[in-house]
């Protein structure tokens, strides 16, 4: 391994800018003469549009347009999708309700857009906003997603405000085992519904060149050519060659900025008709209203197990949350994200695993890291510690019980497990975590009158999204292959362009530690560009724990293709035969001779061309690939966590945080366990802190940073991070991805260590001092009866 | 409108400004410093600390009418465009505190104000307490609390001339 190759904590190129106040974040972009964006949006969770009043706000100082929904559907602006189609049981698809970028007749959550001001300023636009009169026909409002199949039909092509009712896995068989079960255990489990809030809200500036009839749009984007693609195909606004997208520096995205929003369609639509760039910036309380919320389930799960603890079956169902419009991935998060990762690490032979999707008058939900397997994580490992309580069996001993030994491994709930070492990841963090030890924490947590528990968190996961044809198989409408080109420059400099991008992940690093350990050039010589579809072709972006997984080996396959190449311009130079040339650590040497050539002469050859004919190789040194893996990658590992719940308030600290991952191969640790640091972060802030909560009609009451939790630097310990390595089968570097791991394990560690501290299984999330204080009061009589 | 008058980053500025400026809009807007983010509106995040005449402030609860006269540090002005980095950016780097470098130049402007208040040896339990008005969604505090206290042990071995930026 070299200094800056593959398995180096490598520090980061790119920080340089970010910690010298340099970065180029959407909103610190200036285009001149652009005008400000204010959207004006509905106070009323669900209401009839009869009339909008924009004369007084178009009079207002600086003022240029007030533009209402009306206008955009009469300009012909088309709707937001949803890109994955899923099928209900009775086989109809799924009630996609339209979603115009503002809305015309009806609004369907508070925040939902019904006009945008156009002013020179923000204030002025905002002070013109505020002139906007908008009559509403109040309706009732349905919120509850429990309730919503009982309640006002939201949408004409949604009866009882059902998206789709689906399942997968056997019902018949899972009912002949629990029918022969020595063991049920049940549990009723709310996934709370998450805000995302990366610290830099979303933003969007369109520019229209009337010259060219160009648009560009720079915007907080994950991805996009993804999002080009939606608003070219789907929109409508312009086709893709007259439609340039650039995601400059992003704020950090955790799947929020994966969707294409209302936003950056009215700024585009706007900028053209005004002939002036438009900027739009989310102020905190907009993003509340406006970003996709995260989780949302209500669910009641079963589990079979025999009087030895071998699981036997598995029996899940789900009501999920998408709020008042399909946000763009939102149908595949509850269904091919969620239950298809139903049998955990676990040998389980039968599962059945039924969701029915629900519109609800809230903010739409949609992908939120982990997406699906942060749900799907937090019931399996509820259910197996709570199994464990139940039949009086350690909770270690009963998951290695059920590990799966061998692999591959075929889930019946269709994925297959490639590769994994479940035991070395338990086995390595109970070493890190002291676990025989902690009785005797315990006892002295005790003497300090405090409560000690501790919970495990067995994952698994399935990321690297994603093998094309089988998501197109389950009905994603796009492929999920990733691109890469490599360009060697004339003077042996290299720049990738990678289809991937980086909002927080580190790509001009770790992609350049890549290229430096193949080519064998110092990693200074080599530059990653991503964000712009003028300078990249197509790819689609990161989520999903994809970039190392899929663009990478897209990347080590335009390496190879370059490498190749040069070879062959090696043998010109060299004057052999291309058999004969060997590539290592940057040169290039005729075998059994001292005849080299380095790698910047072979680069200047290529592009001089003199040393070969035309005839039989091309000039130039620059090569592309796209690689589509071959299966979903499957980083799996443990997370036990320790607290001290004190009795008098409920509070919880956490006081130790193992984890161990298997990651497959690790490019640079020190951002992998970075990501880790950050995803625990953002699970235990789901566990203890954070919650999105609507009043009866639909008033978000957690509307800003004043009343959601926020995990701080207080509210965490700092954590001791492991790695056990099974590399992955299905790429060429056996990279699995790191980047949703901690969010995914992080909520079950938590609630199991609390409801072992307090002997209550009683706990919902976020288990605040008050849930938690409540559940002990509601313990009492058991507890002072095992006293 | 009024005109402020300040110093920013050692080079005085002058401006006709409406009212009702915030000085994280000044900086941003008006002298194009977008070191400075923006990341909530209720005062919580963080990511608009800087120093105004040595102490952290957060500039969107801070009007520029409010800084007539004064002293401003931005994040752009810590350290010479072609000199050195200043050890606690430095210590950002060298420890990963920074994924998205969003909330980042709040979080080394708030860094070196417990540098101030508390010294130059920190331990862990003193910078998470004193971090309260710092949110960062990316990296799980871990590296931050790292980079802050290795931060703060640099800059006592550089002297007087390393302490915060004035």
């Amino acid at each position: 391994m070299s200094a800056t190759g593959i398995g180096a904590a490598v520090r980061r190129k790119e920080d340089i800018r970010f910690i010298t106040g340099r970065g180029q974040y959407t909103d610190d972009i200036v285009r001149p003469g652009a005008a400000r964006a204010v959207f004006v949006r509905s106070p009323h969770a669900r209401a009839r549009i009869r009339h909008i009043d924009v004369s007084a706000a178009r009079n207002m100082p600086g003022v240029v347009d007030v533009l209402t929904g009306e206008q955009l559907a009469a300009d012909k602006i088309g709707n937001l999708i949803c890109g994955w189609m899923i099928h209900s049981k009775d086989g109809s698809p799924m009630k996609m309700a339209p979603h115009p970028a503002l809305a015309a007749e009806t609004v369907n959550f508070v925040g939902d857009p019904v006009a945008v001001v156009i002013a020179a300023t923000v204030a002025q636009a905002r002070d013109a906003a505020e002139k906007v009169k908008v009559d509403y026909d109040v309706l009732p409002a349905v919120i509850d997603p429990a309730k919503a199949k009982s309640g006002p039909q939201i949408h004409a092509v949604a009866p009882r405000n059902t998206i789709y009712e689906w399942a997968l896995g056997d019902p018949k068989a899972v009912d002949a085992a629990f029918a022969a079960a020595k063991h049920v255990t049940r549990l009723d489990l709310v996934n709370n519904r998450l805000i995302p809030n990366a610290i830099e809200p979303r933003a969007a500036l369109a520019e229209y060149d009337a010259g060219t009839d160009r648009l560009t749009l720079w915007n907080t984007s994950q991805n996009p050519h993804v999002a080009r693609l939606v608003i070219s195909a789907f929109v409508g606004l312009a086709p893709e060659h007259k439609l340039r997208v650039i995601a400059p520096d992003v704020g950090g995205g955790f799947g929020s900025k994966i969707f294409i929003y209302p936003e950056e369609v009215v700024c585009l639509w706007a900028a053209r008709r005004l002939r002036r760039p438009v900027k739009w910036t989310a102020e905190r309380s907009e993003s509340f209203l406006t970003d996709a919320h995260g989780r949302d389930h209500v669910t009641h799960a079963e589990l079979a197990l025999d009087e030895h603890g071998k699981i036997l079956a598995l029996r899940v169902r789900t009501i999920a949350n998408l709020g008042a419009y399909m946000s763009t991935f939102s149908s595949s998060v509850p269904t091919y994200l969620y239950a298809t990762l139903m049998s955990g690490q676990y040998d389980i032979p039968h599962i059945y695993c039924e969701v029915d999707a629900v519109y609800t008058n809230t903010v739409p939900v949609d992908a939120y890291r982990g997406a699906g397997r942060p749900e799907a994580t937090f019931v399996v490992e509820r259910l197996v510690e709570v199994a464990a309580r139940e039949m009086g069996i350690d909770p270690a001993d009963l998951r290695k019980r059920n590990f799966i030994r061998s692999f591959p491994h075929q889930t019946p709930v269709i994925m297959t497990y490639d590769a994994g070492d479940y035991h070395a990841s338990l086995r390595k963090a109970m070493e890190l975590a002291d676990v025989k030890g902690f009785n005797k924490r315990k006892r002295e947590s005790a003497r300090r009158g405090k409560l000690r528990g501790l919970g495990y968190s067995t994952y698994i996961e399935a990321c690297g999204i994603a093998p094309s044809r089988a998501v197109g198989s389950l009905g994603c409408g796009v492929g999920l292959w990733e691109s890469a080109e490599v360009r060697v420059n004339p003077t042996g400099t290299v720049e990738v362009l990678t289809g991937t991008h980086a909002h927080g992940q580190g790509h001009e690093t770790t992609f350049a530690q890549l290229v430096s350990e193949r080519l064998g050039i110092p990693i200074e010589n080599v530059s990653v560009v991503h964000g712009d579809t003028d300078k990249v072709q197509f790819g689609m972006g990161t989520y999903g724990s994809r970039s190392a997984a899929v663009g990478m080996s897209a990347l080590v396959k335009a390496i190879d293709k370059v490498i190749d190449k040069a070879r062959k311009v090696a043998a010109h130079m060299l004057e052999a035969s291309e058999g004969d040339i060997e590539f290592k650590d940057g040169k290039f040497t005729v075998a059994g001779t001292d005849k080299s050539a380095a790698w910047g002469d072979v680069a200047l050859n290529a592009y001089i061309a003199h040393k070969f004919a035309g005839q039989d190789l091309e000039p130039g040194l620059k090569e592309t690939a796209f690689y589509d893996p071959t299966n979903f990658t499957f980083p799996a590992g443990c997370h036990i966590c320790e607290v001290e719940v004190d009795p008098e308030t409920g509070r919880t600290e956490i006081v130790s945080w193992t984890a161990v991952d298997d990651f497959g191969t690790v490019v640079n640790p020190m951002i992998v366990e970075g990501q880790v640091h950050g995803g625990i972060a953002q699970g235990v802030g789901q566990a203890l802190l954070e919650g999105a909560v609507y009043d009866n009609n639909g008033q978000l009451v957690t509307g800003s940073l004043m009343d959601y939790t926020m995990p701080r630097a207080y509210d965490l310990p700092s954590f001791k991070v492991g790695l056990t390595e099974t590399k992955s089968p299905s790429n060429p570097l056996g990279i699995k991805g790191c980047g949703e791991a901690g969010a995914i394990a992080a909520p079950a560690a938590v609630i199991n260590a609390i409801t072992d501290a307090i002997g209550s299984e009683d706990v919902s999330m976020p288990a605040t001092a008050a849930t938690v204080w409540a559940a002990l009061q509601r313990a009492q009589p058991a507890r002072r009866a095992a006293a | 409108m009024p005109v402020v008058s300040m110093t920013v980053n050692g080079k005085p500025v002058s401006a006709e400004i409406e009212a009702r400026t915030l000085l994280v809009q000044f900086l941003r807007e008006n002298l194009r410093l977008t070191g400075t983010h923006v990341g909530c509106d209720t005062s919580q995040c963080g990511a608009c600390v800087v120093h105004l005449d040595g102490i952290a402030v957060k500039s969107c609860t801070t009007l520029a009418l409010q800084c007539e006269g004064a002293h401003v540090t931005t994040i752009e002005g810590l350290a010479d465009p072609d000199g050195p980095l200043h050890p606690m950016q430095e210590a950002f780097r060298e420890h990963h505190a920074l994924q998205c470098g969003f909330c980042t130049p709040g979080m080394i402007m708030a860094a070196l104000d417990i540098v101030r208040r508390r010294g130059n040896d920190l331990d862990e339990r003193t910078i998470r307490d004193e971090l309260d008005g710092n949110i960062c969604r990316c990296t799980g505090y871990h590296n931050i609390v790292k980079a802050i206290a290795a931060g703060a042990k640099a800059m006592a071995k550089g002297g007087p001339m390393r302490q915060a930026a004035e």
